[in-house]
């Protein structure tokens, strides 16, 4: 775990300072959030696995804004046991949390004639079971505090099972099922639960995918994020046509879904 | 490996001024024995205790974020009360309302309150409160013959005047950093009646306005000022003095029934028919720049010279007067600026203030003075002069710019052998608090802090902006 010396300043009545989690900040989507959301005045506490990246992330931002403003800590999602205490420990480091993004994915594609359990159960540790683990904690934290945000990282890909993915399918299908669950149980205690559906982002999750479109910069994602989370909003396509793109998919009968290769 | 809290514990806590608000893990020991518990749980799992009462401070003084809040107001017997002594001995959770109610049928008043009567005795030594009377009867720890604390180690130890005499003037205005009383133990004022005698008039600027504040220190027993600070040219400064005093014995035919609870017990409604539970919703459209230069105009206009007699509750606490008055600034809250001068500058340094207020349109929504005398405390607040307290209505769009004038307001008094009170304040940084108290003064608070709490368990989001991390 990383040294959290010293600690960003406390929020007083004229410099009221918002304070996130980011689950997966070390790169793409995650890093350029942590980027946006430091610039919006949030405090940040940073997580991945690759505590170097980390660092200089958060020695970038400390720099740019000449105080403490992000602090990272060494974490593997799968590593459940330790999330309560971390996330005691973060709270307590930060003085408080109004945002949780987890954004920690991985793809492992199989190939398409190909079967890998080994690779599935990473894929679902990391994509469901590490989200699962934080979120339970983060949304009792804010059932009781009776506020706060939640923003979980899904993908269009949990839309429909695929030939190509089909535990990175299963794994974000889950995530935006139990995000929506989550969403209904919360938002009667004023606690927002934004669900993102990003499509191909420029990260270096789809290096080596072919056929992608549409690709997005990894800021342009999270600036959508950031201004859906702003306006509380429930749900996410980014970029937007998606949204239209994937009810056209989600109705495509399996007649025909099921003869595709994509 | 730590065990993570309860999180249903878990509670969105806001200072007085519902200006600030922070989560945290709040624990509510119905005895003192259960206190020892907590510290040791605190440290078990690397975690912060503040020590909270009524929450009336309008800072971070009880407020942890992320932390364990110790909220002490069901530790709240009192002990003891000898009506033949006026001693009285109690536990930091009891309130001032449960004192005066105790004593006053048997001739005693608490020779300082606060603007409230909901404030602990816990709070009101751990920021060694001052009242009206401040010039006359110094702070509420000059009135403590005896205080039992308990320190984070689970030591107890008794301090006094003479016992433990470092300590003891540490822990009255140490914000709760060193201990926690447990037992509390007050000599009380003789008093012969139920009533004050009270005078109040106007006063056309600030340099009357400072004049007759100490043209009558020597005949007053209480002394306040209101200020209209959105009056500006000639009437800068302008006003309403209220000044009271005790009847003598006999002076009330009375006193019996005066002396009576019941007697003194706030009306709950306004002119008889308003509840006064809804007056604060009637107060927020007045709540902006003109509203308040139109209410405080026609206050002082129709202000007169008046006499009359008032029950001690009605003189004492205004605050509870109109019933969560706080409200009606709004979503952002209200912050509180209070300066204490030495009598000899006030008179330029808060002609200096208002008028920069002025100029930047962020007008003080209300500003009390009092007269003020110095005290031997350590953390002390006190200087032998007067303090102006300025209430400010915070906005989204007004933050930064009263920040920014704040920090002048700062620089303007520390100028002035200016010192503030740490539970007002909410910008005081730790190079104001080292300016004012004095580079050996801090360093011998953090000696005790160590000796005391050697592992820093006390910990609130006050102390740590202030007195940062070292």
């Amino acid at each position: 775990m990383s040294d959290t010396k010293p600690l960003p300043p406390r929020a007083t009545p004229l410099q009221p300072r918002r304070r996130a989690i980011i689950v997966g900040a070390s790169i793409g989507i995650g890093a350029a959030m942590a980027r946006r959301l430091a610039l919006e005045g949030y405090t940040l506490a940073l997580l991945a696995r690759q505590e170097e990246m980390l660092r200089g992330l958060c020695a970038e931002i400390n720099t740019q804004f000449n105080e403490t403003r992000a602090i990272a800590y060494a974490h593997d999602v799968t590593d459940y046991d330790s999330v309560p205490a971390l996330l005691q420990r973060i709270l307590s480091d930060l003085g408080g949390l109004d945002l949780f993004i987890y954004n920690a994915g991985i793809s492992l594609p199989v190939g398409l004639k190909k079967f890998d359990f080994e690779k599935d159960h990473r894929t679902i540790e990391t994509n469901l079971l590490g989200a699962l683990a934080w979120l339970n904690p983060v949304a009792a934290m804010f059932q009781s505090l009776r506020s706060g945000q939640i923003v979980g990282l899904s993908s269009v890909a949990g839309e429909r099972g695929r030939v190509g993915n089909p535990a990175y399918n299963a794994s974000k299908a889950a995530l935006s099922c139990y995000l929506e669950a989550l969403r209904n149980r919360l938002s009667r205690y004023g606690v927002n639960v934004l669900t993102v559906k990003p499509g191909f982002v420029d990260t270096a999750m789809i290096k080596d995918t072919k056929g992608t479109f549409w690709v997005i910069p990894a800021d342009q994602a999270a600036k959508d994020i950031c201004r859906a989370i702003r306006k509380r909003r429930q749900e996410l396509y980014t970029p937007a046509r998606w949204r239209w793109v994937m009810f056209i998919v989600r109705n495509i009968p399996s007649v025909i879904f099921r003869r595709l290769i994509f | 490996m730590n065990t993570a809290l309860p999180y249903e514990k878990l509670t969105l806590l806001e200072n007085y001024g519902h200006s600030l608000r922070a989560p945290a893990y709040l624990y509510q020991p119905a005895q003192v024995d259960e206190i020892g518990d907590i510290f040791r749980f605190a440290k078990q799992n690397g975690l912060t205790v503040t020590l909270r009462g009524a929450g009336r401070s309008y800072n971070d003084a009880a407020l942890n974020g992320g932390g364990i809040v110790l909220d002490l107001r069901p530790v709240n017997r009192i002990l003891a009360w000898d009506p033949a002594t006026g001693l009285l001995q109690a536990e930091p959770g009891v309130t001032l309302q449960q004192v005066w109610q105790t004593v006053l049928p048997d001739g005693w008043w608490p020779p300082v309150v606060s603007g409230t009567m909901f404030t602990t005795l816990g709070g009101c030594l751990g920021m060694n409160i001052h009242g009206k009377n401040n010039f006359r009867m110094g702070t509420l720890g000059e009135h403590v013959m005896e205080f039992a604390i308990l320190l984070p180690t689970g030591a107890t130890l008794t301090c006094s005047p003479k016992k433990n005499g470092d300590l003891f003037r540490a822990n009255i205005g140490g914000m709760g950093m060193l201990g926690v009383f447990t037992s509390i133990t007050l000599q009380m004022k003789r008093v012969h009646s139920g009533l004050l005698q009270v005078e109040a008039w106007n006063v056309p600027d600030i340099k009357t306005h400072l004049h007759e504040l100490e043209a009558r220190q020597d005949e007053a027993d209480y002394l306040v000022g209101w200020m209209d600070c959105t009056a500006s040219g000639q009437g800068l400064g302008r006003g309403q003095l209220h000044q009271a005093n005790y009847l003598s014995e006999g002076a009330d035919p009375d006193a019996r029934r005066t002396m009576q609870v019941g007697y003194q017990t706030l009306p709950a409604r306004f002119f008889g028919l308003l509840p006064k539970s809804i007056l604060h919703h009637c107060m927020a459209p007045f709540m902006n720049d003109l509203g308040v230069r139109i209410t405080n105009t026609v206050k002082y206009l129709i202000g007169r010279h008046k006499s009359y007699r008032q029950p001690h509750t009605a003189f004492h606490f205004l605050l509870d007067y109109i019933p969560d008055w706080e409200l009606a600034y709004g979503r952002g809250g209200l912050i509180q600026y209070q300066s204490f001068i030495p009598k000899e500058t006030a008179l330029e340094i808060w002609t200096e203030m208002l008028g920069l207020s002025q100029r930047r349109g962020l007008p003080s929504y209300l500003g009390v003075t009092k007269r003020h005398r110095p005290d031997n405390f350590l953390l002390t607040h006190a200087v032998d002069g007067y303090s102006l307290a300025l209430d400010f209505k915070v906005t989204a769009g007004k933050r930064a710019r009263l920040a920014a004038m704040l920090q002048e307001f700062d620089r303007i008094a520390l100028e002035a052998g200016g010192r503030f009170y740490f539970a007002k304040n909410s910008e005081t940084t730790p190079e104001t608090a080292v300016r004012f108290l004095g580079e050996e003064t801090v360093a011998k608070f953090r000696s005790l802090k160590k000796r005391c709490d050697p592992h820093n368990l006390l910990e609130s989001d006050l102390y740590r902006r202030v007195f940062g991390d070292a």
